[in-house]
Order: C-alpha cells, then sequence, then structure tokens
C-alpha cells in the first residue's frame, strides 16, 4: 500500500465525511430502523473506506460505496440480533427489501430531510434537537459539540443519548411531516440552524475555531435543505439571512480582535458574492408572497449590505420591515432592535421612549442589549452620565470578550466626555446582525 | 404499533362527577375521534377526586395526593398509535387540553433476548 494511496484515501474519507454523511446515515437509518445502529455502522463503513480505498483506489462514487457499505453492516446486525421486525420496527418501512436488494442505488434524497425532521422533532428539547442535529446530520463528534456550546463532554454525551433512546423509546417516526404540519414543523429545523449559526457567529473571530466551523455547518445545512425543499420561501430566507450576515464576518473585529460595530465595518471588505447570492434569495422569497420571518430578516440585512455608510441606510424602509417582522414574530428583541432602527430614521428621543417601554416590560432582563442600546440613545442625546450608568448596567451582563472590551471602551468615553462632546459614535449591533 | 399511556391532568380536586355537560360531549365524540386517527384505546380509567387520596413515602402517610399541584391526575388511558405524532395528534384532541393538560408516556417492554 503506497503513502500516496493512504494519503489520497484519507483526503476522500475526510472530505466524504464532511460532504456525504447526512446521506449515508440517513439511507443507512432507514435500513437499520435505528438511529443508535446506523450510526454505528456508518462510523465502521468510513473506517473501513481508510483501507479499502487506499488499497483498490478511492470509488468513483465514494457517498454510495459508504452507503452500500453501512447498509450491509446494518443488514448484518439485524440479522444476528434477530430483531429485524420483532425489536424495532419503528423504522422500517414496507418496501424496504426492493431497496436492501440494491444497495448500489442512489439512496432517495428525502432521507436526509427525514434525518433532520426526526432531529428537530418537537417532542425534543430544543438543545437536545441541536447536539442530535451536528452530531447525526453534520457527523460532528460529541466532544466538538460539547466545545461549541461550553459544556463537559460528559454532559454532551448524555444528551445525546438521552435524546436518541427517546426516539427509540416513543416511537417518534423517521418521516418528513405532513404538510398540515409543515410550516410549524420547518420553523423548528430553521431555528435549530439559525441557533447553530448564530452560536458560531457570536463568539470572537479567530478565538476558538470550533465555533467558526458552526457557522460553515450552518451554511451547509441550509443549502441541502433548500436543495431538498426549493419551493420552500423560509428556507430561502434563511440562506439569504445566513450568507448576508457572513457575508460582514471578516470586518466584525480589528486586527487585535476588538468588536466593530455595524457602523465601524470597512464595507468594502464584505463578500460581494455572498451579498448578491443572498439578495437574490430575498428577492426570491419576497416574489412567493409568503414571507415569513427568515425571509424579513434576511431583508433588513440586505438593506445594511447595499448600503453605502450606516448613516445612508434606508432607515424608514428597515423600519418598516421590523413593523412587518414584528406582526409574525412578537418578540421583545425584535422590537428592540426595531428601536435602534427607529432612532436612526426617526432620531434617539423617539426611540428612546421604544426601549423605556421594553424596560418596564420585563422580558429583556437579563439581556445586555438591552441597557447597551439605552447606554447609546442616552450618549447621543448628550446625557453622559445616564449614558454611563446604563453601560455599567451592560457590562454587568455580558458574557462576550469582545463585547466586554467594547462597552468598557464606550464607558471611558462617557465618563471622560461630561455632557457637551459627543463622539461621532454609532448604535451598538444587536442581535445576529 | 407502539403504546402510549396518556396521563390526564385537570384543576384540583379534578372530580369526576363536576364535570360539564360539554366537556362530556367531548369525551362521548373523543373514541371515535381516536380510531378515525388510527388509533386505539385499549383501556382508561377515571379516578375519583384527588381529595380521596393518599399518598405514602417512605413510611409517612398523608392525605392527599402525591405531588401537591395545582392540576392533578384525573384519570389515564392506553393508547395505541403506529407512532409518536399520531399519538400526539390523538392526544390534542383530549378535552383535558382545554383547562389542563395531558401527558403521553410510551409503556416500557422488556428488551427481548
Amino acid at each position: 500500500m503506497s503513502n500516496a494511496g493512504t494519503a489520497a484515501a484519507e483526503r476522500a474519507v475526510a472530505d466524504a465525511h464532511r460532504r456525504e454523511w447526512a446521506f449515508v446515515l440517513a439511507a443507512t437509518a432507514r435500513v437499520a430502523g435505528d438511529l443508535d445502529v446506523a450510526e454505528e455502522c456508518v462510523q465502521d463503513a468510513y473506517l473501513a473506506a481508510l483501507d479499502a480505498w487506499a488499497r483498490d483506489g478511492v470509488p468513483h462514487k465514494p457517498g454510495a460505496w459508504l452507503t452500500a457499505t453501512a447498509k450491509r453492516k446494518a443488514l448484518d446486525v439485524l440479522r444476528r440480533e434477530k430483531v429485524f421486525r420483532s425489536k424495532m420496527p419503528l423504522l422500517v418501512e414496507p418496501a424496504e427489501e426492493e431497496a436492501v436488494a440494491d444497495p448500489d442505488e442512489d439512496a432517495v434524497p428525502d432521507d436526509r430531510l427525514r434525518l433532520v425532521f426526526t432531529c428537530c422533532h418537537p417532542a425534543l428539547a430544543r438543545e437536545a434537537q441541536v447536539a442530535l442535529t451536528l452530531r447525526l446530520v453534520c457527523g460532528v463528534s460529541t466532544g466538538d459539540i460539547a466545545r461549541a456550546f461550553l459544556v463537559p463532554e460528559t454532559t454532551m454525551a448524555a444528551r445525546v443519548t438521552r435524546a436518541k433512546k427517546k426516539i427509540a423509546a416513543a416511537r417518534i417516526p423517521y418521516r418528513v411531516p405532513e404538510a398540515a404540519e409543515l410550516p410549524e414543523r420547518l420553523d423548528a429545523v430553521l431555528t435549530v440552524i439559525h441557533l447553530l449559526y448564530t452560536t458560531g457567529h457570536t463568539a470572537p473571530s479567530g478565538a476558538d475555531l470550533v465555533r467558526a466551523d458552526l457557522v460553515d455547518r450552518a451554511l451547509h445545512l441550509t443549502r441541502m435543505l433548500l436543495a431538498l425543499m426549493p419551493d420552500e420561501p423560509e428556507v430561502r430566507g434563511l440562506l439569504a439571512l445566513l450568507l448576508l450576515t457572513d457575508a460582514r464576518r471578516a470586518t466584525r473585529t480589528d486586527v487585535k480582535g476588538r468588536l466593530l460595530v455595524l457602523a465601524e465595518q470597512d464595507r468594502s471588505a464584505w463578500d460581494r458574492a455572498a451579498i448578491s447570492e443572498g439578495n437574490r434569495l430575498v428577492v426570491g422569497a419576497f416574489r412567493t408572497g409568503r414571507v415569513g420571518r427568515y425571509a424579513l430578516q434576511a431583508a433588513i440585512a440586505s438593506l445594511h449590505a447595499v448600503a453605502p455608510s450606516y448613516a445612508a441606510t434606508d432607515w424608514p424602509q428597515v423600519v418598516r420591515l421590523y413593523d412587518e417582522l414584528l406582526k409574525r414574530w412578537p418578540s421583545p428583541v425584535v422590537a428592540l432592535n426595531r428601536a435602534v432602527a427607529v432612532s436612526m430614521a426617526h432620531g434617539p428621543e423617539a426611540a428612546l421612549d421604544e426601549v423605556e417601554a421594553l424596560a418596564r416590560d420585563g422580558r429583556l432582563a437579563g439581556y445586555h442589549y438591552l441597557p447597551a442600546i439605552r447606554a447609546d440613545l442616552l450618549r447621543r442625546l448628550g446625557r453622559q452620565r445616564e449614558a454611563a450608568d446604563a453601560y455599567r448596567a451592560a457590562l454587568g451582563l455580558v458574557d462576550n470578550d469582545a463585547e466586554r472590551e467594547f462597552l468598557t471602551a464606550r464607558l471611558a468615553e462617557a465618563i471622560n466626555s461630561g455632557s457637551g462632546h459627543s463622539s461621532e459614535g454609532w448604535t451598538t449591533r444587536p442581535g445576529a446582525w | 404499533m407502539a403504546q402510549y399511556a396518556v396521563l390526564i391532568y385537570s384543576p384540583a380536586p379534578a372530580d369526576p362527577m363536576e364535570i360539564t355537560p360539554d366537556y362530556l360531549a367531548l369525551l362521548e365524540r373523543y373514541p371515535a375521534q381516536v380510531e378515525e386517527l388510527g388509533g386505539k384505546i385499549v383501556t382508561g380509567f377515571a379516578l375519583q377526586p384527588s381529595t380521596t387520596a393518599t399518598a405514602i413515602r417512605g413510611d409517612l402517610v398523608t392525605d392527599g395526593p402525591f405531588i401537591e399541584a395545582k392540576e392533578v391526575v384525573a384519570g389515564f388511558f392506553i393508547l395505541e398509535a403506529p407512532d409518536l405524532d399520531v399519538a400526539l395528534k390523538i392526544a390534542k384532541l383530549n378535552p383535558a387540553t382545554i383547562d389542563g393538560g395531558v401527558e403521553v408516556r410510551p409503556l416500557f417492554v422488556p428488551p427481548s433476548e
């Protein structure tokens, strides 16, 4: 076995792991009737590929090779345990024998959709949905998932095991929901993917590579979902939102890792290709006439992406889009983001009233962007002493180093500038955009 | 088919003699709806009000249900359904969900060797 052959096999296996894991596991799960068995067989198949591909060369269709191998292993396990129909009939479908007879056939693409919808089933807690999606759909190791979500590996392993046990014990079905349930169920899937993205995105860039990987996983998952469900405007909306947000990834921090707010970012360094793809997707989603919260957020991100500067952004249009978004998604976080847009369209005074109302509402207690935005509005109104108090309140709640540094700098500015001078600064960037 | 226990929770004390004619009408329609959705009620029971319950914890005997709560178990039934999605669809239609709620719990089947 040559070294070159081994290296090529390793590269091909790593590539197939990233691109075809979901495909291979989803098809194997349909045969195995059990996610645990399927996962083990798929892992074995990848392991077997290392040797076989180094020896015989990389096959023409690596995904099909892996699927066939994993399915064969699953059938062996089932025969050996003699549990084919008695113990775990839940995932096995009547038509299965045919598919098994021809293990080289390309798996039905819907298998991956089934897998996604099973992982994001409403009977599972959100954190379990997120962990299962990463583990089963993306093939990320439990250790890496634990590191991304800052929990001990044993905690994450227990979470994944518990969720898989529930799927088997409660018979959570392995299928794409019917049309009537689809909007609600799809929303859960999109929420999970968006959560993956924001978890990766909020981390200061470069500080944690595992977290940067989450951003790529989320983008990859959304692209896969869009390929499988091309007619769903909200899938298009989510992909647009992620692309338009991610187009700014390189400009969110300066060379020292300091957080740069939207107004400070170098717009010439934004990823133009991602922006134009995002814009096209937004237009496509709006053309369907069935826009939801992701398409609306993407439309807002799109207005930012095409604006020549922060000040020259079409703020009145941003406010109108937030009005629509609030109708579909009456969340106080959305209302807070809307207030920022109001401050740019109609001045900080008008926005401050809305932020004060949100503070009285109490649902955002503990959310550091609320005092941070309040501080910024007060600063722009020249009320530096109150601004300083609000920056202190925000600092008491923030847990991200880059954001803490930003707020500390603003606090020092507010203390030093007294009541007169107000520097040319801009509001902090709340939420994911 | 899988089997689930559907535990019915109603505002305490959940007295079956106090149920309203409206609730009773919904309850009468229920078995037909269950069947229509592809499930089957294997067996079911309503319980006397929680004021009649006696709880034992360790060797301490106390009057009332095991856990003090605003809602108490009012009854339960065993449901046969092809999968959790069907079981949940059936559970959602139970009139107890109007002022209380239900819990769907798979029955334990000892692993076969």
